[in-house]
């Protein structure tokens, strides 16, 4: 029998510590949607989302109310979108992209990923069109979420498109420059990204994927975060030993939900998702608990190390729990959807360079980061760069996602509201990568590609 | 056996127990086991029940106690038992 202790901890994780499933997200496989005719295209797509999603929003919402545990959001993620589409011009890209608008909506979800294309080693016909049409398509849809993968351990970078998406992340951001950008929210740039990967922007559901499975994102930084309250001044292998214990309760809740979930919709669990996703609210950031630590703002130094420790307790504890472990699994770090991070870079003690390393040691990557509207395709490219370098050397996933919101400055704050959160405007270097961005070409693999 | 856990938490008053009993007889739930104690002037009870008889889905049964709860100045929830012996249970 269950005792009352363990009953209130579990209520007040999700009461007053924000613990929650940020999402169910089922992966959809529309390999067979191909044609040579986008129309048909079109018609075959929306039918098979709205027919295999049909019951998704419905069954999220009963096991909400069923198990009491908030599901934040369920979504969609599809085969990256440029191998149904080979032989397309970008303007049927965009049709498809709407199409995938119009499924979201009318399934009920917050999101659908998958508008993607991966050329980390050369691009198709169909990735060109698709990348030159995702500027135009962010900017007609509203829950169409686009990312290219520019990079890997096993390919090296391909700096033609490193040098293409800062092009195109510019030319979004001009596009929905009425709402400071906001087309770039939905646009990540990935290094090593991963096929089941539940999160947005950068969900796809990968061609090594099964036809249709349910993979679950967990959260609950405040859940950590107030565990360490109860440590504090203690040693570090007691802080790790804390965040593991935690990360183990809250992964088995993600283990349910996505086993309920699969069962429930008759689809089969693929994985569950052991990051730590903040969100806007206080009380639910990653930074917090890194300043729990002993750190006096996020960005100082020593951010570094308490980042990595936090890491690697959350998969030590994650792993025991759920059947299987996927998806980019760590802590995640988006400037604008973490309080403490969005306080520590408004007064200037968490800069991009610190994040960059910061990058190093956690999940992702630069994410959520709005720059002056006037920063340069090229240092946009730049960024990317560097953060791909991160990935390709290190064999983990990194990602870039920034806003040049147009006619902002440094000092400024854009608000993208609601899960998104509001972002400070972060400083970057003034001086130029444009020759290096412009030499195109690839960087080879590093030699630790060669393993076999 | 579909088994639940229902929470209740509030100011203490005459009626509470009594209030939450009515709802399930009346939705036809069996209660299992129940354990309250005071806090202070908290009131604070676990009750364990089976809903697989109940005469309504989970969702009714679930918006009939917060109902209650508010006629009486409590918070009443109800979680399928699973959430809790996921987390505490290995």
């Amino acid at each position: 029998m269950l005792n009352q202790k363990e009953i209130f901890e579990t209520i007040n994780m999700i009461e007053k510590e924000n613990l929650d499933i940020r999402t169910i997200t089922m992966g959809i496989s529309l390999l067979d949607c191909v044609s040579s005719d986008v129309d048909t295209v079109c018609k075959k797509v929306y039918d098979k989302i709205t027919k295999k999603a049909e019951n998704l929003v419905k069954t999220g919402e009963d096991i909400e109310k069923e198990y009491g545990i908030p599901i934040i959001n369920k979504r969609i993620s599809v085969t990256p979108v440029s191998l149904i589409g080979q032989g397309f011009l970008p303007s049927d890209f965009v049709k498809i992209a709407k199409t995938l608008d119009r499924a979201a909506l009318d399934t009920g979800v917050n999101f659908i990923g998958g508008f993607s294309s991966l050329v980390q080693k050369g691009f198709t016909v169909g990735d060109t069109s698709l990348i030159d049409a995702i500027p135009e398509a962010l900017a007609t849809t509203n829950k169409v979420c686009s990312s290219v993968n520019v990079g890997s351990t096993k390919a090296g970078i391909n700096m033609d498109a490193v040098k293409k998406m800062g092009e195109i992340i510019k030319e979004t951001a001009q596009k929905t420059k009425d709402s400071d950008g906001f087309g770039c929210a939905k646009l990540v740039v990935f290094a090593n990204a991963v096929e089941d990967n539940p999160f947005m922007a950068g969900a796809f559901h990968g061609v090594g994927e099964a036809e249709c499975v349910i993979n679950v994102g967990v959260s609950g930084p405040g859940v950590v975060k107030c565990a360490l309250e109860k440590v504090k001044g203690e040693k570090f292998e007691v802080v790790a030993d804390t965040i593991k214990k935690t990360a183990f309760k809250i992964t088995r809740m993600g283990n349910l939900v996505a086993k309920e979930a699969s069962r429930r919709l008759n689809v089969p669990y693929g994985i569950v998702d052991l990051s730590l996703a903040p969100t806007p609210a206080v009380g639910d950031s990653v930074a917090y608990i890194l300043e729990e630590m002993g750190l006096e703002k996020c960005g100082t130094h020593g951010t570094t190390a308490a980042l990595a420790l936090l890491n690697d307790a959350v998969k030590k504890g994650g792993i025991f729990a759920a059947s299987n472990v996927g998806g980019l699994s760590g802590a995640f770090i988006p400037v604008s959807e973490d309080a403490g991070m969005i306080s520590a870079a408004m007064d200037g003690s968490l800069s991009l360079e610190k994040l960059e390393a910061m990058t190093c040691v956690c999940s992702v990557g630069l994410d959520m980061i709005v720059v002056p509207g006037d920063t340069s395709a090229s240092t946009i490219s730049a960024i990317i760069a560097d953060e791909a370098a991160i990935g390709m050397i290190n064999n983990k996933t990194t990602a870039v996602r920034v806003i040049p919101a147009p006619g902002k400055k440094v000092g400024d704050v854009v608000e993208f509201g609601g899960l998104l959160g509001t972002g400070p405007v972060m400083k970057v270097s003034n001086l130029s990568s444009e020759e290096f961005i412009n030499r195109g070409g690839r960087i080879p693999a590093p030699i630790h590609s060669l393993r076999n | 056996m579909k088994k639940a856990i229902i929470t209740v938490l509030g100011k203490d008053k005459v009626g509470i127990i009594c209030g939450v009993s009515t709802v399930l007889k009346e939705l036809n739930v069996n209660i299992l086991d129940i354990s309250q104690t005071i806090m202070g002037e908290i009131f604070t009870m676990i009750m364990s029940v089976s809903v697989s008889e109940a005469n309504v889905d989970f969702s009714a049964l679930s918006d009939a106690l917060s109902a209650e709860g508010k006629k009486l100045g409590v918070v009443i929830n109800i979680q399928h038992e699973d959430i809790f012996n996921s987390m505490h249970k290995i």
